[in-house]
């Protein structure tokens, strides 16, 4: 599809292109289409002939007089005019009737080009009958050849070859094959003569050219005419073509508002096409309509015209290499594929090999089948070109390098959301990216683009934390303590992307398992270490950010939401390593006054316990110490918070281990039996649910106090749910849901510990 | 872009162990990014350089070809590495570009390569423009206008001159493939619209990218300890420092010139480590002559900018205009430029 790329964006290019792709005998609409006839011609001679996904009703009615009707018509004209002008107009009025309920068969059309092209009636029959030609499918191409002949003939008139001309070209999707009309390319060619023919003869060319076309004399015989007519949209859209597949021939700059080059409007078998289409369907139009949507915005420096450049395959330096091209040179070459034709990622298989690659590579961007393609591409220029453009264009168009550029805002916005588009496709991050973030991170006011710019922070390629912490993650925790608290939870839930990325990247690299030494730590313990890092590092974030914020609910949950994928880490992604959160984080969060904060805390806890569970399990298994067996540490911490929670929600006595307060601190806050006020009962954070579920049993009763507590009846309910817990579907509930009606938080509790007794020490993992 | 919907069709294994391969730092990739980690995370410029030494032009330079290079003003861009640039295409090119001027000037109106223009592009090579033997060679390229009657000179006036060059440009040239032409400053002096023609035809045919270049105060202050370090037989100009003060509704300029005998002398005094300019050497130049200025005016020159250098060896100004004048001298000044380049493309 080269003429895309060549010609300014226009919905009609693209249908242009179509168009020319269908030149291409192996297209499937063509072969599709021809096959269609020749079962047509097979099955019955007759001339008329239904459309193909017309019901049988429509045909069996009239079938048989119209038909005739028609075939009478046809023999009529074919045999020249008669006297009696009244057979005339009636079977004309047949043959359109016909034509454009139906269309006309191959051989019809034949019939009526010769008809109408070798003058035997007047032009004003000739043009109502151009009107009429319609094909049912396909028109074959030995009828085009003939009319040319007649043509030559010059026994129509100039309106009628105007006529024929703007027909071609509204037909040309529908000729069968193209190769001998492209042999008379020298003849169309040579019409270009005729001032009233030009732009028809041009929007001919303009489909039918092929590469072996361009010749210098024509290339001279166009800038002729040009320099004769001025500067005319036609022969523009002719020499760029031209000028597309011979780039060292012809040089012409484009203006850069869009053009029309031909018109539309001027097509006067619009509906009829629209008609044809609908029935010849099946060929894949509209796929193509997505790809290569170039478009120019406006021009701003001489850089570029738009930041992202247009899509072209290398045309210079290919060009003049050629020269000194030896033999495998031409092997190699033959079959190269041009960008611009590739249009699905079958194609791309196929041509990988072979494909031209853009010229310039920061036009992959725009292109999700190129995106495929530097995926796996093993050539490091390629990457270069991109890391190079990429980073240049980067800080080029970064609105905080400059004083009072912010109008470039939403551009600069938009250039990055196609690069995170193109990161979010490829599941990785680029390298120019992470070295932009190094020069403008520390620049940066928070505020400019930050949801993009947050974005490619959580796209940093994994690698070394402690490396990498001192030119980003410093000066990012900088801004994250000075900032509002939506900032502080956008750059958590940046954070909790970047790991998730990192540990993506890590699981399918350890299937891999590429074993290679290197001076660099790039052993599974080292990008562990890497990730623990990182983890300690959100940790300590959280914790300062929970006291400066005072325990804001919302920004518990973005935290709560980090360590919601922390503790499955080694479940999830097979990766040795479980991370506890900081004492900072666990106690503000289970004394949170928020049923929601709890619940997702007692979902944690409970996963850590199974990744834990299952790490000694596989330790126990393997027996063999592996450098990755979890420091017993870990373990004793998880075992204190446990108790801490069990003691504050369950057994009543909070502020004992973990969590200690001096009894007399609390007696002298005056505050009375406190042991119970946090328990599962008395929680304030479930008094909303206990509400509810009293206004639920009684919606009319006065005192609703006293039937709370009966309900509890911790055993039964526990082995009731058990089953519940084993086909892990307890999330899912919802309040309101039979099973959570009693008492919500306590069954969420103990679900998520199945074991759960009120003496801690049996299920704490030692 | 079109669609994004099916991001796990990707090949992710082989990405990954790509992208294992970049980890590792087999990759001239990674060895990039290797080197911006190191800039970034440490003081931008190394606290110590050479000063430039006058015997470092080979000799098979022409000197004609010199002389077009001093006394002009030019324009600094850094340029990105050429991808597939080949110094035995040079008249393909001249030809190709040429044909590319006439048609960007005459928009929308197509033009035969290899026409007749009234304009002519030439490339041509700057022999000895280089530090060291792996550096490329430095390449001119000119505009130069057809006089109608052929019986003036064969060569017409020139309207647009920029040349390429790699001075010392080693950590540059470790980091890329051999299809890669590293030649990161990029010099100009003509027109800003012959610039920008020229500039897109570079990016579009070598994939490459222009930026300018500009020269802050601090990489000023260098340059001017180091250009009044150079030995010179004789002072051409004065040295001439020029300091803006930001203020409404004109900025007011503070103009200090000093005899180069005396700033070498002051030089002298400063410097300590032969043959290398320090870090604490060009503070110490500088505070020396802002303290002069004060007791003399009372203005603290140290609250304004620097903004334009000139010696004997060559001026500069913030806004990367520079202009050499010293043709000993001249591999030492651009050798810092391609410094300074090679630091903006990283």
């Amino acid at each position: 599809m080269r003429t895309c790329a060549v010609m300014s964006s226009q919905k009609k290019v693209n249908s242009w292109a179509r168009k020319r792709t269908s030149q291409d005998s192996s297209s499937y609409q063509t072969r599709l289409s021809a096959w269609r006839v020749k079962e047509d011609l097979n099955d019955s001679k007759s001339i008329s002939k239904c459309g193909q996904n017309n019901t049988v009703e429509d045909c069996e009615g009239a079938d048989g007089q119209t038909e005739n009707a028609l075939q009478i018509a046809l023999r009529y004209f074919e045999k020249g005019p008669i006297k009696t002008s009244q057979n005339k107009e009636k079977h004309l009025k047949t043959v359109e009737n016909v034509a454009w309920k139906n269309g006309l068969a191959p051989e019809g059309i034949d019939i009526l080009l010769s008809v109408a092209l070798s003058g035997k009636f007047g032009s004003a029959v000739n043009t109502r009958i151009f009107k009429c030609m319609i094909p049912a499918t396909l028109i074959s191409e030995d009828s085009v050849v003939k009319a040319v002949s007649w043509l030559c003939a010059g026994k129509c008139s100039g309106s009628t070859k105007v006529l024929f001309y703007r027909w071609l070209v509204a037909m040309f999707d529908f000729i069968d094959h193209k190769e001998q009309i492209n042999l008379l390319y020298g003849f169309f060619f040579a019409s270009l003569q005729d001032d009233a023919l030009c732009p028809y003869v041009c929007h001919l060319l303009y489909l039918l050219t092929k590469k072996e076309n361009v010749k210098p004399f024509r290339v001279r015989k166009l800038l002729d005419l040009q320099a004769k007519m001025g500067m005319q949209p036609h022969l523009q859209a002719l020499l760029s073509l031209y000028k597309f597949f011979v780039p060292t021939l012809i040089s012409v700059s484009l203006p850069m508002k869009k053009k029309i080059y031909f018109k539309n409007s001027e097509n006067l078998w619009q509906t009829a096409l629209l008609a044809l289409r609908s029935r010849n369907q099946g060929f894949p139009s509209e796929p193509l309509k997505l790809m290569l949507a170039n478009v120019y915005p406006i021009k701003r420096k001489w850089n570029s015209h738009s930041i992202i450049p247009v899509l072209n395959s290398c045309n210079y330096s290919k060009e003049s290499r050629k020269k000194r091209m030896n033999l495998s040179d031409y092997f190699s070459s033959n079959g190269s594929f041009p960008l611009e034709q590739l249009k699905s990622f079958p194609q791309l298989l196929q041509n990988i090999h072979c494909l031209e690659l853009p010229s310039q590579m920061g036009a992959v961007l725009n292109s999700s089948l190129l995106l495929h393609y530097i995926n796996c591409v093993r050539d490091e220029s390629v990457l270069l070109r991109l890391y190079h453009w990429l980073s240049q264009t980067l800080q080029e168009e970064c609105i905080w390098y400059k004083v009072n550029n912010y109008d470039h805002g939403k551009e600069f916005a938009n250039f990055l959301d196609t690069i995170l588009r193109a990161e979010c496709f490829l599941q990785e991050g680029f390298y120019s990216c992470e070295a932009f973030l190094y020069k403008s991170l520390p620049l940066w006011d928070g505020l400019c683009c930050r949801s993009q710019f947050l974005q490619l922070v959580s796209w940093i390629p994994f690698s070394s934390f402690s490396e990498v912490k001192p030119l980003l993650f410093d000066h990012l925790s900088r801004l994250f303590f000075t900032s509002s608290i939506f900032f502080k939870c956008s750059v958590l839930q940046c954070l909790k992307e970047l790991l998730q990325n990192w540990l993506l990247w890590l699981s399918m690299d350890v299937h891999v398992k590429s074993v290679r030494n290197s001076p660099l730590e790039t052993t599974l313990g080292g990008s562990m270490n890497s990730v623990s890092e990182l983890i300690h590092y959100v940790g300590w974030l959280s914790t300062t950010a929970v006291r400066l914020e005072s325990n804001r609910t919302f920004l518990l949950h973005f935290i709560l939401d980090f360590y919601e994928k922390v503790c499955d880490i080694y479940i999830n992604y097979n990766l040795p390593l479980v991370v506890l959160f900081p004492p900072g984080v666990f106690y503000p969060v289970l004394l949170s006054l928020d049923s929601s904060i709890l619940n997702q805390l007692c979902y944690i806890m409970d996963r850590y316990h199974k990744n834990l569970t299952a790490a000694k399990k596989n330790e126990f298994i393997h027996k063999t110490k592996s450098e990755f067996s979890f420091s017993s540490k870990t373990y004793q911490e998880f075992n204190q918070y446990l108790t801490a929670m069990v003691g504050c929600l369950w057994t009543s006595k909070p502020f004992q281990k973990g969590l200690y307060i001096d009894p007399e601190v609390l007696g002298n806050a005056s505050v009375a039996e406190y042991k119970k006020s946090l328990n599962l009962v008395h929680h304030p954070a479930f008094l909303s649910y206990t509400v509810s579920f009293l206004l639920q049993k009684q919606p009319s009763s006065s005192h609703p106090a006293p039937s709370c507590r009966l309900i509890l009846r911790p055993a039964g309910i526990r082995r009731r749910h058990r089953s519940t817990l084993e086909s892990g579907s307890w999330r899912a509930l919802k309040p309101g849901s039979p099973l959570l009606e009693s008492n919500t938080p306590f069954l969420l509790f103990s679900l998520a510990f199945p074991g759960f007794r009120p003496c801690a020490p049996a299920w704490c993992l030692c | 872009m079109d669609s994004y919907d099916a991001p796990e069709l990707t090949p992710r294994q082989d990405a990954s162990s790509r992208l294992k391969d970049f980890f590792i730092g087999a990759t001239p990739l990674q060895k990039r990014l290797e080197s911006v980690r190191k800039q970034t995370s440490f003081i931008p410029t190394p606290p110590r350089r050479k000063i430039p030494q006058g015997s470092q032009l080979q000799e098979d330079v022409d000197p004609q070809k010199f002389a077009v290079l001093l006394h002009k003003q030019w324009t600094l861009y850094s340029l990105t590495p050429l991808y597939k640039f080949s110094y035995t295409d040079f008249k393909e090119y001249s030809k190709l570009l040429t044909a590319f001027i006439a048609a960007e000037k005459k928009k929308g109106l197509a033009v035969e390569v290899g026409d007749d223009f009234n304009i002519k592009v030439v490339f041509s090579t700057l022999m000895g423009v280089k530090g060291t033997e792996r550096d490329p060679e430095a390449f001119l390229v000119q505009i130069l206008s057809k006089s109608q009657l052929p019986s003036e000179h064969k060569e017409g006036k020139v309207l647009w001159t920029g040349w390429f060059c790699c001075v010392f440009g080693d950590s540059l040239l470790e980091t890329v493939s051999e299809d890669f032409t590293c030649l990161p400053l990029f010099l100009a002096n003509g027109a800003e619209t012959n610039t920008a023609i020229i500039g897109t035809w570079f990016q579009k045919t070598f994939d490459c990218y222009f930026r300018p270049l500009a020269i802050s105060s601090f990489n000023l202050s260098w340059m001017a300890a180091m250009w009044t370090a150079c030995k010179m037989d004789h002072y051409m100009a004065t040295t001439e420092f020029l300091w803006s003060v930001p203020c409404s509704p004109h900025s007011l300029d503070i103009s200090y010139a000093i005899h180069p005998e005396d700033a070498k002398a002051l030089w002298d005094n400063v410097h300590k480590t032969p043959g290398e300019v320090t870090q604490e050497e060009v503070d110490l130049f500088m505070d020396c002559l802002y303290s002069h200025f004060h007791r003399h005016f009372k203005i603290h020159l140290s609250a304004t900018r620097l903004v334009r250098v000139s010696t004997s060896v060559a001026s500069a100004h913030t806004d990367g205009k520079i202009k050499i004048l010293c043709p000993k001298y001249l591999i030492g000044v651009l050798a810092y430029l391609t410094e300074l380049a090679v630091f903006q493309i990283e």
